[in-house]
């Protein structure tokens, strides 16, 4: 159960919170897929979430525990990342990478053992890297590279997976594989999966409940035919030149 | 440690030993080799124990540690940077440390005689802990700088830096012999020579305390690989591991340049070479690699320096930028690591 609990999400200095004041509660295996416009905070709502920068106020808890309060150690073995940003890692192979989301449960030395490899060679096989194996993370390319981060995600065994804009250098059949295998992974975990993305219908048709950020510092949440049919997206989307159409459950050109 | 990291270990250990014992037993005086070996332990003519043990093993020690120590601290500033041309001496580190002890030097000139006397009695300490002065002024102008540039404006800004260091301490160690307070000659070249056996301590345990913390730092140093978010979401804090491996950076290279000059191009090559016969990035089984690998290059470059030439000595980094020029030129040119980092 993942709970924000009048969580503003913001930086210190700005004029007003990115995100003020959002309550809400996210049980275990959930898929939640995170919409809303450029700039209007996704980015900024989930790496507060993931602990990778302070909330203005409020506070982010999992199964009970207060993830800012924790240590850092103990947060990584709870929760996983993966950012838009590609690292470049010279002379790192794939298990590599896919090992040091072993890290967190590892002695100093970082020695991995029989069931770390074991989960992480299971990590690459769920994220469809598994042929990856062996080579070089530099010399895959920027899709093949996203899927090992994923690997590398699940090898953390997280109970909160948080995914940001992932999916944008993957060609359509790459995007529907990558979130249903995440929904599958959030479904058979009991993981829950948080991922932000543009892709409006794949994340319509495939989320469990969507958090609808609608620019204005408020948050909407629901399944996606309730936001839908509310007129939610819509109003979150809209522009002058397109409208969602809620029955046809897509967007339509205003000629 | 994986089984290649194990097997280039030792051959590089056992190459190690074998240019110890050439370079313990050549030089302008050549030894029969069981004679220098003899000497080593204390037996044998008193004139090549003289040798041996005062001269050349002091001047082979020194190799070994101060080019052991570069080969780590590249390791760790190439990764602290997550740049591959980083290292003590490109960017601009060594020769921040040179001006440390000028300005030291010159100070303690301008003070007086008695200033200049407690420098000359604590020479050791004292010039170590000013040139890790300039060392940690520099890393962390240059740690600052690296946020806003790419991996080779920093290296040409390093380089930069450490020419505007080198002059200003070339001035400043001109002043201090006019006002007579001459206590070391500004080095303008490295040399593992000037390494007496009673300076050794000096030089041997801040680097093997360096190296000691350079291994406590390998896991979350490795982390850093993937950048400052990854790392934090691993359980990285982020801002004590800069830390900290600044300061283990500082102790492997402050003695280096306080003791052996701006020894250049063997941090910034060694971890190349490390990387390539591990196989691999991970920061841990580099370590063992990069020291023996270091000690290696800078020990057979002062064979090269004191081989029995007819005129005088060769100069250390003119020999080391002979090996080390060509191989950064390659890295730049062709290098796919370096493609993600332009």
């Amino acid at each position: 159960m993942l709970t924000l609990d009048s969580l503003s999400v913001g930086y210190r200095g700005g004029r007003k919170p990115v995100l003020g004041d959002v309550s809400l509660r996210t049980p275990a295996g959930r898929f939640v897929c995170i919409l809303g416009r450029n700039g209007a905070g996704k980015s900024t709502l989930m790496r507060t979430i993931a602990g990778l920068q302070p909330a203005l106020a409020g506070k982010v808890s999992l199964d009970g525990e207060d993830l800012a309060a924790m240590r850092p150690g103990l947060r990584a073995r709870r929760v996983a990342v993966v950012l838009t940003e590609r690292p470049a890692i010279p002379a790192l192979k794939v298990d590599d990478v896919v090992s040091l989301g072993r890290q967190p449960f590892t002695g100093w030395e970082g020695r991995l053992s029989a069931a770390d490899r074991d989960i992480a060679a299971e990590a690459l096989h769920r994220a469809g890297a598994a042929r990856f194996m062996g080579r070089y993370f530099d010399h895959l390319s920027d899709g093949e590279r996203q899927r090992v981060m994923i690997a590398r995600a699940i090898a953390q065994t997280p109970r909160l997976m948080v995914l940001d804009e992932i999916t944008g250098f993957l060609d359509l059949p790459g995007r529907v594989e990558v979130m249903t295998l995440l929904r599958r992974h959030a479904r058979e975990a009991g993981v829950i999966v948080l991922l932000s993305s543009h892709d409006l219908d794949l994340s319509l048709q495939l989320a469990d409940e969507v958090w609808l950020l609608d620019g204005h510092g408020g948050l909407n949440v629901g399944p996606p035919h309730q936001l839908a049919s509310e007129g939610l997206i819509g109003s979150a989307f809209d522009t002058p030149d397109v409208a969602f159409v809620a029955d046809r459950g897509r967007f339509e050109l205003r000629a | 440690m994986p089984a290649r990291v194990t097997t280039s270990s030792l051959a590089l250990l056992v190459a190690l030993i074998g240019l110890t014992l050439y370079a313990l037993t050549y030089g302008q005086v050549a030894l029969p080799f069981g004679q220098a070996v003899a000497s080593l332990f204390g037996s044998g003519d008193e004139m090549a124990g003289q040798i041996v043990r005062e001269i050349r093993l002091p001047r082979v020690l020194a190799a070994v540690l101060a080019g052991a120590a570069l080969g780590v601290g590249g390791v760790l500033m190439q990764a602290l940077f997550r740049n591959p041309v980083a290292d003590a001496w490109s960017l601009g580190l060594l020769a921040g440390g040179q001006l440390g002890v000028a300005l030291t030097v010159t100070a303690a000139a301008f003070a007086g005689p008695a200033a200049v006397a407690f420098l000359t009695l604590f020479a050791g300490p004292s010039i170590t802990l000013a040139a890790a002065g300039g060392v940690t002024l520099a890393a962390a102008a240059m740690l600052a700088l690296g946020r806003r540039l790419s991996a080779i404006t920093l290296l040409v800004v390093g380089l930069m830096l450490g020419f505007t260091a080198q002059g200003l301490t070339s001035v400043l160690l001109h002043f201090a012999a006019r006002a007579g307070g001459r206590v070391y000659g500004g080095w303008s070249d490295a040399s593992f020579a000037g390494v007496q056996p009673e300076t050794l301590p000096g030089l041997a345990v801040p680097v093997l305390a360096g190296l000691v913390l350079a291994v406590a730092t390998a896991k979350p140093l490795t982390s850093l690989l993937l950048g400052e978010s990854y790392a934090q979401s691993l359980g990285v804090q982020v801002g004590a591991l800069r830390r900290l491996a600044l300061l283990t950076t500082v102790l492997l290279v402050a003695p280096v340049v306080a003791f052996c000059g701006p020894v250049s191009f063997i941090g910034l090559i060694v971890p190349h070479f490390a990387r390539g016969l591990a196989g691999s990035a991970r920061i841990l089984p580099l370590i063992p690699l990069a020291a023996l690998g270091g000690a290696l290059l800078a020990l057979a470059g002062d064979a090269i320096v004191h081989a029995p030439w007819e005129q005088h000595f060769l100069h250390l980094n003119a020999i080391l930028a002979i090996v080390g020029a060509p191989v950064v030129i390659l890295l730049l040119v062709f290098s796919p690591a370096l493609k993600g980092w332009r």
